[in-house]
């Protein structure tokens, strides 16, 4: 189930070091938001903090709220550990785990939750690796290593396990910074399946790329080096890249940067 | 096409077969030449040298083996300087392979406990501090060890002793009859203590080398910290802490000077672990070897050789252990 992400005042820091700042946005359930901006600017910090991975690395801290649907995953009392079984996320470069086979590997969130029956398990791996269009390629050697597969099929693979939980959110941290054109393809088309079953947010370093899976574009920014990151602007994606409301946006997706 | 003549450097008019000859050695600059030899000396180096021991304890093995009048792989006996010769290694086997097997289970389990927590669970300094005095264990001298191990350890295990003989006494190989402690298990303890410090070491180097990708792989979907570990850290470590076992394994089979100073040797297999007696082959060639006779001598190298082979299976068992997984080990993610 799709839920929505309301945030409000949100600061993320390194230890002393804000990184980003102030940030507040909605995210629409059964949509695609995606997150552009230069190098440096809190894209990939803001996701982190949307199922709290921001924390777990060393010195990271969040103030502020981030509402999914009427819950603040950041409230007293509440789980980071459930919290990430609710919000899935994809990273930069395909990481599935190198010692489990392809089965294992989309099986693993489920393990985690609990125990299922073989049939139960089989019926959720199969759907999952359909999900991400991967089925076809790895029926036939579901007990081989996930790490065996080529590149793109790594990161659908990684999709598949992370929709196998049902999340209620998907993040994509640049998902197609490692892959080629066409298996870039492979999961821009994918996304835009997942989109009517989940909230998708997706941080890109290609703007093309967010022309065409969003629906909705955010722009970040930073003032300077060693200067907190800013949400500029966020709006539907046409006309962030048509007629944006603010020059800075303009100048960065026309090339003018800098 | 020839190698030198597509290289600018490579002076151009030289004679075809010298030219041929060089291309054939694939090497022509002088410097490669000289790390070409000294890199291919050293590697000869290491076989020659270990087919030289190999050599050398197999022939003084089969002068001894020869006159043995015993079954020198059955016989309980050591005396190899008798009328006639009579000398068996069963009893050294034993105990060489019952304390490592014994330390093993101690240290591996620790080492491993210890690793995890310095490097996923205390904060920084506190698992640095924790590392260093580790580093310090590893230099201390198993002479300390052993003085330690004599002096302090036995006449205070008397407690643990009378503890697993009310629990564990039934079970026949941890019955107590209230002999002194220099028994096979202590010898196991001090052990483990001595080889704690090389497991916990390269098992900690292993785990601070897991790719932070594959622990988020885990986070991300939800995993506590312990199923991180158990779904990212220890798979990707395995071959590792395999490897750092029997590096302990290794210093545990061939310790000499700490097991003679807290074992009572006797040349007998007792069938309780607890009770004094005993032996290993270090040990024994320690004991023994200064004031053996020539023939003593070569029994005691006969001895050398079989711990030699111990050690050679030992390994090459690790290594097929880590081979078999090797597909799934994470070199090729």
């Amino acid at each position: 189930m799709a839920k929505r992400i309301d945030v409000s005042g949100l600061n993320a820091y390194y230890g002393s070091f804000l990184a980003i700042e102030d940030i507040s946005m909605t995210v629409e359930p059964r949509s695609v938001t995606a997150f552009i901006g230069p190098s440096g600017c809190g894209k990939s910090t803001f996701l982190r903090t949307l199922n709290r991975m921001h924390e777990v690395t060393p010195g990271g801290r969040v103030e502020g709220k981030v509402m999914l649907d009427d819950e603040n995953l950041y409230g007293a009392g509440i789980d980071p550990v459930a919290v990430r079984r609710e919000v899935g996320m994809v990273f930069q470069r395909p990481n599935p785990f190198p010692t489990m086979s392809v089965y294992d590997n989309v099986a693993a969130g489920l393990r985690l939750n609990g125990k299922f029956k073989k049939s139960e398990l089989d019926d959720v791996v199969e759907k999952s690796l359909k999900g991400a269009n991967l089925w076809n390629e790895v029926k036939d050697r579901l007990n081989k290593p996930g790490s065996g597969l080529s590149g793109g099929q790594q990161q659908r693979l990684c999709i598949a396990r992370a929709i196998a939980v049902e999340p209620n959110v998907l993040l994509m941290d640049e998902p197609c910074s490692a892959l080629d054109p066409i298996s870039t393809l492979a999961i821009e088309d994918l996304i835009g399946e997942l989109k009517e079953r989940f909230t998708i947010v997706i941080v890109t370093h290609n703007m093309q790329q967010a022309a065409r899976v969003s629906d909705r574009t955010a722009f970040f920014n930073l003032a300077a080096v060693g200067q907190p990151g800013k949400l500029i602007e966020i709006d539907e994606t046409e006309r962030i890249f048509s007629n944006p409301s603010v020059q800075a946006t303009e100048d960065y997706i026309s090339g003018r940067f800098g | 096409m020839d190698i030198s003549t597509q290289n600018p450097a490579a002076p151009p008019a030289l004679p075809p077969d010298v030219e041929r000859k060089r291309a054939a050695r694939g090497a022509t600059r002088p410097g490669d030449r000289v790390f070409l030899g000294l890199s291919r000396g050293s590697g000869i180096f290491v076989l020659v040298l270990m087919a030289a021991i190999a050599g050398f304890l197999t022939y003084r093995a089969i002068l001894a083996i020869s006159k043995d009048e015993a079954n020198f792989l059955t016989s309980f006996e050591w005396n190899p300087s008798g009328v006639p010769p009579q000398f068996g290694i069963a009893v050294l086997a034993f105990g060489t392979v019952v304390s490592s097997v014994i330390a093993m289970a101690i240290a591996v389990p620790i080492a491993v406990g210890i690793a995890l927590f310095i490097t996923h669970y205390a904060p920084r300094r506190l698992g640095g501090t924790i590392a260093y005095v580790i580093d310090l264990l590893a230099a201390v001298p198993s002479i300390i060890y052993g003085l330690w191990g004599a002096l302090i350890l036995v006449p205070h295990l008397d407690g643990l002793y009378g503890w697993l003989d009310d629990y564990l006494g039934w079970t026949g190989i941890l019955e107590w009859n209230g002999g002194a402690p220099r028994s096979m298990f202590t010898v196991g303890i001090l052990l483990a203590i001595m080889i704690l410090p090389i497991i916990t070491n390269v098992s900690r180097e292993v785990f601070r080398q897991v790719p932070r990708m594959h622990e988020e792989a885990a986070l991300a979907l939800g995993a506590t910290r312990w199923e991180v570990i158990r779904m990212s850290v220890l798979p990707f470590g395995r071959s590792g802490v395999i490897s750092a076992s029997m590096l302990g394994l290794g210093r545990a089979l061939g310790e000499t000077m700490a097991v003679a100073m807290v074992l009572s040797p006797t040349f007998d297999i007792s069938a309780s672990l607890l009770d004094p007696g005993g032996g290993t082959f270090a040990q024994n060639i320690a004991s023994k070897f200064n004031e053996a006779t020539v023939m003593g001598r070569d029994a005691l190298i006969a001895s050398g050789l079989v711990l030699f082979v111990i050690t050679l299976l030992v390994n090459g068992a690790a290594r097929m252990i880590i081979a078999r997984r090797k597909e799934y080990s994470g070199a090729n993610a």
